[in-house]
């Protein structure tokens, strides 16, 4: 049984006087024990809004979430609050992409970590403040137990993140969500935090699921990629598959408009032409048509599902590679 | 945090320069000068010149700073027209009964204030958030002096369950220590002047405390706003704490700071506001004095207390840095 | 000077400052339309001022004459009630209360508003000055401005009309009028400095448009609405001043004059004879100022950028 199993979850945002918006359409996928898993995309296609609803972290009021999210067998989207709060900081924990704006500016980072302990795990202020030491160390931050009295504003941005992935993995949760972790990084940090985050989920045997708009984080790092578009996940593979072919051609335009040190001088890079604004709804059509290169009239027509493909799940109409003859 | 302390006390030293010129240039421009306003309907071209020699107002401007800053530092600050007494003794007598009444006053507005601004956070936008906002907004309308005689009319005048005006009865045989009618009861152990001096401070510090109560309940109705959909906010719900350690740790703590500005701000309103419930409620306390002495243009008296007025506005104002600074640990590092 | 209560005082101003900008009338009018409370502000301060403009022709007695129907009948401890012709009845003076009431809403009108009118134009020269050239002209002002603010502002008033050996009207006008010189200058000139660095003055500055064409023509219109903002506030926070001057007797020394603040400042004594002559103008007060603040504050929501969506 996978660890977390996902299955047509749907999120609609419901404000007065405003078109109902549905973030997130119906997507399933499952995380094994151990396995990382990633949700690629661009800001807006609903990778974010499916994190916050398997977290049960949606806004109370104006968001609903339909369908399940069954984590070790039990639906966490039928649980109440109580028993929510229970399982996020224990068996669930988060990582979020603003490491300042993410911790309390008024409280020691010492407390912040021993705060969770002390909840979930029934220690005492004392034995907490040892193993947030211990913490702390390990997620590379120097001189813990200085840094135990100090405040965010004086760590930096690397140290920051350092603490909130120490407060995520306190209670050694089964399942760990980082939502962008690196994108408010330095560069040269950046690398630093992926290789710490994947040497802690391999020791730890946490199951990773993370959400990045950059593929070149699921290379270093992801198992299992699910590439999603507007709400929908229009194409997933094991990362060996997606990067060797990639079928979609969302995915494909992603992995052309990376710059790449090794192609040859003057070949252009290959944006993907406009932006999500230029979405159509699925309903009847493709959403990302207006903006594909392979667009038939058909996919402006007809919705396509998630069917199997070459190992994986795809939804298109007309994949890259089916079309490289009539391309060329 | 000592030398914050100290660096904030050196800091309001040229605050303190600066409202001793105001208060020194204020005094130039009496109607007559500070002799006219001595000799009143007596003066005669002869007498103010004699007196002007006698206070050295025909000295160069500077060197009457100078005295008038050595006279102040040196504690001398005249003696009142109305009483002949020492303005400094007066003004003694009189510090007790308005601090007590302030800090009654604020302790309410802040006992109802926070709660009630944080109630309304939570249930932003309905019922008890508008009600909340309104009543708010008609607290400001409301003028300080108004609300106290209404509170006296009803509740002294009318219903007879609260004493009109005063401190403390006057059959009470009260023995008094500190000058704070409430503390010397609980020191003495007499606790029916105690509950007497109560009794008397209830209207009066309701009536004053309406305007900082109506000013917290919105600061921290706003702070909480802002601080709810912080991102912190949302990592201590990922940590799965219970509600109250995230309202109490996450939520207050970060939403107090700006409350507590504003509560040090409120200070000053106290200090006018007292002007206005000491009259309606004929309590003699600065405020008091203050009227009094603007009915009968005491300028020593004025002079004294507005100087005090902004000492004590200065001594407020490095409390409230200080607490900040406690609570906000990226302040004590700048 | 710049501590923590000064700054949060000071950043109340920026903020409202930093508020102006172009062609956003329409948005804030649209955004205003639809809140109860802007609307109940708008018909209070619309029904004030018919009230004020037309009462000496809706009174139905003088209100400066004593009639001797009332003053026959002033006892110590009574004071005339309604009779014919007299709706109200008797005021302490034997002068026809109803009459007074109105009438008082045009004195009421004609202090708050001078008031605000002699803060708004000072202040604003000071601000724009400040703001316009800058450099030392505009630290030493500012610093001058920030020390008016750190001052209480009913102590400030008290200080000012104090420096009057006899109060007339302009006592009460001049005094309340200082409290807000500092709040305007320093919003004119948040909100200049907010102008200076947006698009389109800086474009007029790379055109070689002269600078007091940019101030004039550029710089000072888009600083309106902040302005209005403020001064509509500031109309409330006038009549109660004035008011609160009133009853400590700093006020018009005409006590004649029908003007809801002297009227309720000086029937204070007259509780328990006749609680009406309190009440009334204290009613009319707070009901006028709370039309004001909620014009004001639904104003400055409508303007502030943070609300824009």
């Amino acid at each position: 049984m996978a660890l977390l199993e996902v299955r047509d979850l749907s999120v609609t945002f419901k404000r007065k006087g405003i078109r109902p918006f549905t973030a997130v359409d119906r997507i399933s996928f499952d995380v094994e024990p151990g396995r990382t898993v990633g949700l690629v995309g661009e800001s807006g296609s609903g990778k974010s809004v499916t994190a916050l609803a398997i977290m049960g972290l949606l806004p109370k009021r104006g968001a609903e979430a339909q369908g399940s999210v069954r984590f070790e067998g039990t639906d966490l989207l039928t649980l109440s609050d109580k028993q929510l709060r229970d399982k996020r900081g224990r068996d669930l924990g988060m990582v979020f992409q603003d490491p300042l704006s993410s911790l309390n500016p008024v409280i020691p980072i010492g407390l912040q970590i021993t705060e969770v302990l002390e909840r979930h795990r029934g220690m005492s202020r004392k034995q907490a403040s040892v193993e947030a030491k211990d913490l702390l160390g390990r997620v590379g931050i120097p001189d813990p137990s200085r840094r135990l009295s100090e405040y965010p504003h004086q760590l930096s941005g690397g140290m920051r993140q350092r603490a909130l992935i120490a407060i995520a993995l306190a209670c050694k949760p089964r399942l760990l969500i980082a939502d962008e972790p690196t994108t408010a990084l330095d560069v040269t940090i950046q690398a630093q935090i992926l290789a710490l985050l994947q040497e802690l989920v391999r020791e730890t045997g946490t199951a990773l699921i993370m959400i990045t708009h950059d593929l070149g984080v699921v290379a270093g790092l992801c198992d299992e990629v699910n590439v999603m578009y507007g709400g929908r996940v229009v194409e997933r593979a094991e990362r060996h598959a997606l990067f060797a072919a990639a079928r979609h051609p969302y995915t494909h335009g992603l992995l052309e408009s990376i710059p790449r040190l090794d192609a040859p001088r003057g070949e252009k890079l290959l944006p993907i032409k406009g932006s999500v604004a230029d979405n159509i709804p699925w309903e009847h059509a493709c959403a990302f048509a207006p903006r594909c290169p392979n667009a038939l009239d058909r996919c402006r027509e007809v919705m396509p599902e998630l069917v199997p493909d070459n190992g994986g799940m795809l939804r298109c109409h007309n994949p890259v590679g089916a079309m490289q003859g009539v391309r060329a | 945090m000592l030398r914050f302390i100290v660096r904030r006390l050196l800091q309001a030293v040229p605050t303190l320069l600066v409202l001793s010129i105001l208060v020194f240039a204020w005094l130039r421009l009496l109607p007559g000068g500070p002799a006219g306003a001595l000799l009143g309907d007596k003066a005669t071209p002869q007498k103010l010149a004699d007196l002007n020699h006698v206070l050295g107002l025909d000295q160069p401007i500077f060197v009457q700073y100078g005295k008038f800053l050595g006279r102040i530092l040196s504690g001398d600050f005249g003696a009142s027209l109305i009483s002949g007494d020492s303005v400094l003794a007066e003004v003694g007598r009189a510090f007790p009964a308005t601090i007590e009444l302030a800090v009654f006053a604020l302790v309410l507005a802040i006992a109802f204030g926070i709660p009630l601004g944080y109630a309304a956070a939570r249930f932003h936008g309905r019922l008890i958030d508008n009600a909340t906002v309104l009543t708010t907004l008609i607290g400001v309308a409301v003028p300080v002096f108004f609300f106290g005689v209404l509170l006296k009319y009803i509740f002294a005048q009318k219903l007879g369950i609260l004493p009109p005006s005063g401190r403390q009865d006057v059959t009470i045989d009260a023995t008094h220590i500190t000058g704070f009618f409430t503390l010397d009861g609980l020191l003495t152990g007499e606790f029916d002047a105690f509950w007497d001096a109560v009794k008397h401070l209830i209207l009066p510090a309701i009536a004053l405390a309406s305007i900082p109560f109506a000013v917290i309940v919105r600061i921290t109705r706003a702070s909480v706003l802002d601080v709810q959909s912080e991102d912190f906010v949302r990592t201590a719900e990922s940590k799965g704490l219970t509600t109250p350690v995230i309202r109490r740790r996450h939520i207050l703590r970060n939403a107090l700071l700006p409350v507590s500005t504003t509560i040090g701000l409120q200070t000053g309103l106290l200090l006018a506001g007292a002007v206005l419930t000491e009259k309606v409620f004929n309590i003699p306390g600065l405020g008091y004095l203050l009227a009094q002495g603007i009915e009968r243009r005491d300028y020593p008296r004025l002079q004294a207390l507005l100087l005090l007025a902004a000492l004590v506005y200065v001594i407020v104002n490095l409390l409230v840095d200080v607490s900040y600074a406690i609570i906000d640990p990226r302040v004590r590092v700048r | 000077m710049t501590t923590n209560l000064l700054r949060r005082k000071k950043d109340r101003i920026d903020d409202l400052a930093a508020s102006g900008g172009t062609s956003l009338a329409a948005d804030a009018f649209k955004r205003m339309s639809r809140s109860p409370i802007a609307i109940i502000g708008a018909v209070i301060t619309v029904l004030f001022v018919l009230l004020a403009i037309l009462s000496p022709f809706l009174a139905p007695k003088s209100p400066y004459i004593p009639y001797d129907e009332l003053k026959n009948n002033l006892r110590p401890d009574s004071i005339p009630g309604p009779m014919p012709g007299f709706i109200l009845g008797s005021d302490q003076n034997g002068y026809d209360f109803f009459s007074r009431l109105l009438v008082g809403s045009q004195q009421t009108l004609i202090v708050g508003v001078v008031a605000t009118l002699i803060g708004v134009a000072v202040g604003m020269l000071i601000g724009g000055l400040a703001g316009a050239v800058g450099g030392w002209v505009d630290a030493l002002l500012m610093r001058f401005t920030d020390i008016l603010l750190a001052i209480p502002s009913l102590l400030l008033a008290i200080s000012i009309a104090a420096l009057f050996s006899h109060g007339t009207q302009w006592t009460v006008i001049i005094a309340v009028a200082v409290v807000s010189v500092p709040i305007f200058a320093r919003l004119l000139r948040g909100a200049m400095l907010a102008q200076r660095s947006s698009d389109h003055v800086l474009a007029a500055t790379a055109l070689g448009v002269r600078r007091t064409t940019i101030v004039f023509r550029h710089m000072l219109p888009n600083s309106v609405g902040p302005v209005i903002v403020q001064a509509t506030l500031t109309l409330a926070t006038s009549i109660i001043d004035a008011a609160a001057l009133s009853f400590l007797g700093l006020g018009d020394s005409d006590w004649t004059r029908a003007e809801w603040g002297l009227m309720l400042g000086k029937s204070q004594g007259l509780l328990d004879v006749k609680p009406e002559l309190a009440f009334y103008p204290a009613i009319a007060i707070i009901i006028v100022a709370l039309g004001f603040t909620l014009l004001g504050e639904s104003l400055r929501e409508a303007l502030d950028p943070k609300n824009r969506r």
